[in-house]
């Protein structure tokens, strides 16, 4: 196990050279209730180059879980879906995640190339198989030898004899390492992770995190979708901030960290029990009635006139652009 | 004599079946003070909660609350003695129950011990308003709310009695960071206003740096073993 210490960010510079592998345009998610429409995701844009660890942060209820299921194929019926995520492989054909339909899905991208670590590993394994078998399984699926299950969950941290054990018989984060080790035996080339920290101690979150970060540097790509702000200052290469189904800021962590410019971000850095410790003031809005402006503007001190009645313009990572028509301008860009 | 003003965890010892969790462990939570816990994954800080919170009978030691010894657990604690410490969990969704509206939820404990309707009534808006859950929410079901919603209606529950003490085990761990604000800062608040005790366990140290007055390692708390 490393023994790192939480604290200075260990991630590498942006890896802003290298290709895209996930472009994500204009993505949508709708699921129609009885009596309402709820907008999961909004109008959602993004990019994913290979080497990237991006996280994805905000509120409980924001959409980022919606968004990890739509890349995967894995809604609900009820949910309708708009828009494009093109995965591009070096060494095979582009495809849209989106509309290229489940058997697809099924048979050559989830999994293979798009892998998940969920977010309630009790209710992702199968309860009549031990550890063990289920890894078999995944890795004899992939054609891979048989004898790298007990190096898998050395490499997430878990002890290869808690392998024999059913999944009643582990512990959460036992349970946490086993899924995170399941996703992994296929190798794919991008990892979504949905809070793959929950249950654990901190040397563990630790543990995880690095693994996370050595994938990248290997030349995967990682969506890490948290809730702890800490965890992705620490690996992150870029972080993207989402609020009410839309993504507000993305920009690089150090950036962000520093000198957040959405209002919303800079509030999010201000409840951490390190910096003001100091909530974001009122509740979100419901995603069933969003405003047809800026939708943090009920909550937000900067707010005028036109933030009610103005959609706020798309963020963009590269120049600095975030969703609001006020952003926070600090003299002392580091 | 005056008796003293705190929980008293006194050399208990638990087990279960043949595994020893907690081995002559001594954790004293005064009033208006907030201690954290800190310890690795299964030494025991759960299981101590429970003690705690008279929801498990330790097989050795004792627990004791301002100098009064408690015998036996839950309902077989006199009501005004069990009324004095609550609980937050890690899990609302595990804690509540899904055929409560919110109100209900926080009304509960109190139309248990058969509390008048109308005290009930202005009892429960008084915390809703406390932990900042709006009349649209409170009349909704745990599936129609966010965890973090949730959560702070369990903490309107935990609080309902006035509890002299509040053992928070993860309470925060599942939430956002805006959330777990929010709520530390009614606890805090809570805490300082009624004098209360509260014990915080949480694995995120910089949470627990910044939230308790003093820290204890549970590693440290067991006697030494032979």
């Amino acid at each position: 196990m490393t023994t790192t210490e939480s604290g200075p960010a260990i991630a590498s510079p942006r890896a802003g050279t290298s290709e895209p592998l996930l472009t994500v345009d204009g993505l949508g998610v709708e699921f129609r209730l009885r009596d309402a429409t709820v907008r999961a995701v909004s109008d959602l844009n993004l990019t994913v180059r290979a080497g990237e660890l991006l996280a994805i942060v905000g509120e409980s209820g924001c959409g980022k879980s919606v968004l990890a299921h739509a890349l995967l194929g894995l809604l609900p019926g009820n949910a309708t879906t708009t828009g494009h995520a093109v995965l591009h492989e070096p060494d095979s054909e582009p495809v849209d995640l989106i509309t290229c339909g489940q058997r697809h899905l099924a048979r050559r991208v989830r999994g293979r190339r798009v892998g998940l670590v969920p977010q309630s590993p009790a209710t992702a394994l199968n309860p009549v198989r031990t550890g063990r078998r289920l890894l078999a399984e995944t890795l004899r699926a992939h054609g891979h030898d048989r004898a790298d299950a007990d190096q898998l969950a050395v490499d997430v941290g878990l002890d290869p004899a808690d392998l024999d054990r059913y999944p009643h018989e582990l512990s959460g984060g036992m349970a946490q390492r086993l899924v995170t080790a399941l996703a992994l035996a296929p190798d794919p080339s991008l990892l979504i992770a949905d809070e793959p920290t929950t249950g654990l101690d901190r040397p563990l979150v630790d543990h995880t995190l690095d693994l996370l970060r050595r994938r990248c540097d290997n030349g995967s790509a990682v969506v890490l979708i948290t809730h702890d702000l800490a965890a992705a200052q620490r690996v992150a290469d870029t972080v993207a901030v989402m609020y009410a189904s839309r993504i507000v800021e993305h920009r690089d962590t150090d950036r962000l960290f520093t000198a957040p410019a959405h209002p919303y971000a800079s509030a999010l850095l201000d409840a951490l029990p390190d910096r003001a410790f100091r909530p974001v003031p009122g509740d979100p809005p419901m995603l069933t009635a969003l405003p047809p402006g800026c939708a943090f503007a009920p909550r937000c001190p900067h707010r005028t006139d036109t933030c009610a009645s103005q959609p706020p313009p798309t963020p963009i990572a590269d120049d600095g652009t975030v969703a609001c028509h006020h952003p926070i301008r600090t003299g002392a860009v580091t | 004599m005056t008796s003293p003003e705190h929980l008293l965890a006194d050399e208990v010892t638990v087990g279960y079946g043949r595994q020893v969790v907690l081995d002559g462990v001594t954790v004293r939570v005064g009033r208006d003070e907030t201690v954290g816990l800190r310890g690795p994954s299964g030494c025991g800080k759960s299981t101590l909660v429970r003690v705690l919170a008279l929801l498990h009978r330790p097989d050795h030691g004792q627990v004791s609350i301002d100098g009064t010894p408690v015998h036996g657990v839950r309902y077989a604690v006199p009501v005004d003695l069990r009324t004095r410490v609550a609980v937050l969990f890690q899990s609302p969704r595990a804690a509540a129950d899904p055929r409560l509206s919110l109100d209900d939820l926080i009304a509960e404990p109190l139309r248990a011990v058969r509390t008048p309707e109308a005290t009930v009534r202005e009892r429960v808006a008084e915390l809703a308003d406390l932990v900042g859950l709006t009349a649209d929410l409170r009349g909704r079901r745990p599936h129609a709310v966010s965890d973090g919603q949730l959560q702070r209606a369990c903490l309107a529950r935990a609080l309902v009695h006035r509890p002299d003490y509040l053992l928070c085990d993860e309470a925060t761990a599942m939430l956002d960071a805006s959330t777990q604000a929010h709520v530390a800062a009614v606890i805090r608040d809570y805490q300082r206003t009624q004098r209360a005790g509260v014990l915080v366990i949480t694995h995120d140290q910089t949470l627990l740096d910044h939230w308790s007055d003093r820290i204890v390692d549970l590693a440290g708390a067991a006697r030494a073993r032979t």
